[in-house]
């Protein structure tokens, strides 16, 4: 897992005038899952294809294993691609479809028909030798794909959205299914995909686009622990991202409450994201009519402050239960919060709220959007 | 060309079955359709008489159109043994095979030069392929002559000439067969789902064995079609030949045109619905092979 297999340097890349790649490095490992993950249009396909050789980047180099392969043809790399849409050979059967980068290197008959067995069957599809692809089903064809790809053994396999078009349980197996391969195979992905989870389920590395720039690299535990700015919160599962002040090191002030954090380094009295995630925030139920400093009131006060001194008062406005967990909002300070608790508290129940220090996030504010369309229109 | 509403009955029919719905009573219903059953069986007349007599008349046993002299297959044997027929007729198909497949060869390699181009000039492009085929055969024809005249005397400084015959027909046929090519694989070639390509490009395959084998087959059939319209075009053409051709080169359609401005010759019917014959047979083969979507649009009217 250490070695540099491919290594993108300065990739930057516009289409029309677009820039739809900015700068872009990234260094991919032997025997790495790694996902690009970002919403629709960020660029993910097209790094993919620069990978593939489908595009040339406008400037940048692209090393595979030492060598420089920027432009080199698709058909004389060391990689192989899996379609967004399956891209199978519609006149030809399954076993031709599976045969055909065999037969291009001039592979023996024996050969060829023993991998298409071994590959039919690495992708549970025994049998279907002689079908023809639009005889199979969605998550059929993709296999078929996926299996045409790898029985040339190649060193990296790349896939755009193979699980795109499936339905959820058969992407959820497909998932499984890949990951298993990959194990049997023991070579390199890359994968994209925009659906976080299964970037969170699937991957080693993770690298988290947008608007073809990289926005973190991580491995999953570290993208959704630790997201480096709001829109890496945001993007990985639903989070709550208020406006902050970093007072001092380990305190930040949310709409003038303070509260212990673990964060240092960012100053004083810096306005800061704070992100906090659903499931972190701890709920305690006050009577409708305690008053402040009432037995009930300071009972539920005390064990608020035992998870941090700073704490706020809301209501519960909307629950969901979502099979695992109770999903609420709790509305404070005028923001809607996102609350997962296993336990459940009734629309319209008066809740003191706060969070334990380590599960508070603290992120530099991003530059604002003129400030980075100055910053490329001075690189055009 | 006459024939061409043969293979366009399917439009006639579904029109007639669209109306349906509108028409709740049923016994008004069944008076229109027999109306319109003869109102088409009277548009055939219209359309097919003319054949017909020229069909019935290549087997009158009588020289005389005016009179039937009973069934006869003498024409056609003696035009069998006309060599200068046969010569026309040889001329015919070899201006037809060779002009189409030349024309289909480029309209290919055009239509996929289009098919890179960006939408707007291609757009231009197709747009302005239009133009010769709804231009006057007279004008194309014309003007063809009037070009090999041009570059004859332009070549003619060197030395060289240019000789009207079966080389300046073969082009001319070739010019106006290609628009008729791109239209009908440029479809098909837009069908293409171009992932297929690169997928066969990332399995490890040249660029032109990625087209043969993966492109190609699947826009065959508009290539194949393109072939046989522009075979069939080029068979039964006469204007464009009639002004390219040059004194001592003739194929089918200018022989019997200057035969029988000769005066009559029974022969001559007899060539003519053989040449009527072929071009039907040409069209329904193409028909069958594009009921679905109906190329009739693209026949010259
Ligand atoms: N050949 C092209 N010509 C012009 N623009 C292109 C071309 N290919 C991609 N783009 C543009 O580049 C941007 C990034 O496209 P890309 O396909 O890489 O996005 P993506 O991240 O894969 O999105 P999705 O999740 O929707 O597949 C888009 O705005 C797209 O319109
Ligand atoms: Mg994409």
């Amino acid at each position: 897992m250490s070695n540099k297999l491919i290594d993108l340097q300065h990739i930057t890349k516009a289409f029309d005038g677009n820039v739809v790649l900015d700068d872009l490095n990234l260094y991919i490992r032997e025997n790495e899952f790694l996902t690009l993950l970002g919403p629709s249009g960020c660029g993910k396909t097209t790094t993919l294809r620069i990978l593939g050789g489908f595009e040339t980047p406008d400037k940048g180099r692209v090393i595979f294993d030492g060598a420089d392969i920027t432009d080199l043809a698709p058909n004389k790399r060391q990689l192989n691609t899996v379609f967004q849409k399956y891209a199978l050979f519609a006149h030809m059967s399954i076993a031709e479809n599976i045969a055909f980068g065999l037969k291009i290197r001039k592979k023996s008959p024996e050969y060829i028909r023993d991998k298409i067995r071994y590959a039919l069957k690495l992708v549970n599809l025994e049998g279907f030798e002689d079908r023809m692809p639009d005889s199979l089903s969605g998550g059929q064809q993709q296999r078929i794909a996926i299996a045409r790809a790898i029985v040339n053994e190649p060193k990296v396999l790349l896939l755009d959205e193979p699980l795109g078009a499936l339905d959820l349980k058969l992407r959820q197996d497909m998932q499984y299914e890949l990951i298993r391969l990959k194990n049997e195979l023991g070579i390199t992905f890359i994968y994209v995909t925009h659906d976080q989870e299964e970037a969170l389920t699937m991957s080693d590395t993770i690298v988290v686009m947008n608007q073809g720039y990289i926005q973190q690299i991580g491995t999953p535990e570290d993208i959704y622990n630790e997201p480096q700015n709001a829109f890496v919160a945001d993007f990985i599962g639903d989070s709550n991202i208020v406006n902050g002040t970093m007072i001092q090191d380990r305190l930040v002030e949310i709409f003038g409450v303070r509260y212990a954090c673990v964060d240092t380094g960012f100053g004083t009295n810096k306005p800061v994201d704070v992100v906090i995630r659903p499931e972190d925030l701890e709920l305690v139920a006050v009577p409708e009519d305690a008053q402040k400093g009432s037995p009930e009131y300071e009972s539920a006060r005390s064990r608020i402050v035992q998870i941090n001194p700073g704490y706020f008062e809301g209501t519960v406005s909307h629950i969901i239960f979502k099979g695992m967990h109770y999903e609420m909002e709790v509305q404070a300070h005028g923001f809607e919060w996102l609350v997962l608790s296993t336990r459940m508290f009734q629309v319209g129940t008066r809740v003191l709220m706060s969070v334990d220090p380590f599960n508070i996030q603290i992120m530099h504010k991003p530059e604002s959007e003129d400030e980075k369309a100055v910053s490329m229109d001075e690189n055009l | 060309m006459f024939f061409c509403d043969l293979t366009n009955r399917e439009p006639v029919t579904s029109l007639r079955i669209a109306r349906q719905p509108q028409i709740l009573d049923s016994e008004g219903f069944e008076l229109r359709k027999l109306l319109s059953r003869v109102y088409l069986i009277f548009i055939f007349i219209l359309l097919y008489a003319p054949i017909a007599v020229l069909i019935v008349l290549s087997f009158n046993n009588s020289r005389t159109r005016a009179k039937w002299g009973g069934f006869t297959m003498k024409w056609y044997v003696s035009m069998f043994q006309d060599e200068v027929v046969m010569a026309a007729l040889f001329n015919t198909l070899l201006v037809a095979v060779l002009s189409a497949l030349i024309a289909t060869v480029l309209g290919l390699m055009a239509s996929v030069s289009l098919l890179a181009m960006k939408r707007k000039a291609r757009n231009v492009i197709l747009s302005m392929l239009n133009i010769p085929m709804l231009n006057a055969e007279i004008v194309t024809g014309i003007s063809l002559m009037l070009i090999f005249i041009a570059v004859g005397q332009f070549l003619s400084r060197w030395g060289y000439m240019i000789e009207f015959g079966f080389g300046t027909v073969l082009i001319g046929h070739i010019t106006f067969n290609i628009p008729y090519t791109v239209l009908s694989i440029m479809p098909k070639l837009r069908q293409i789902n171009i992932s297929t390509y690169e997928a066969a490009l990332d399995l490890g395959a040249s660029r032109w064995l990625a087209f043969r084998k993966i492109i190609l087959p699947d826009i065959m059939p508009g290539v194949l079609s393109g072939f046989m319209l522009a075979f069939t075009l080029s068979l039964d053409d006469f204007v464009i030949t009639h002004f390219t051709k040059g004194p001592g080169f003739d194929t089918l359609s200018t022989k019997i045109y200057t035969e029988v401005r000769k005066g009559i010759k029974p022969e001559m019917y007899a060539l003519s619905t053989l040449l009527f014959v072929s071009v039907l047979v040409l069209l329904l083969i193409f028909g069958r092979g594009n009921r679905k979507k109906s190329m009739t649009g693209l026949v010259r009217i």
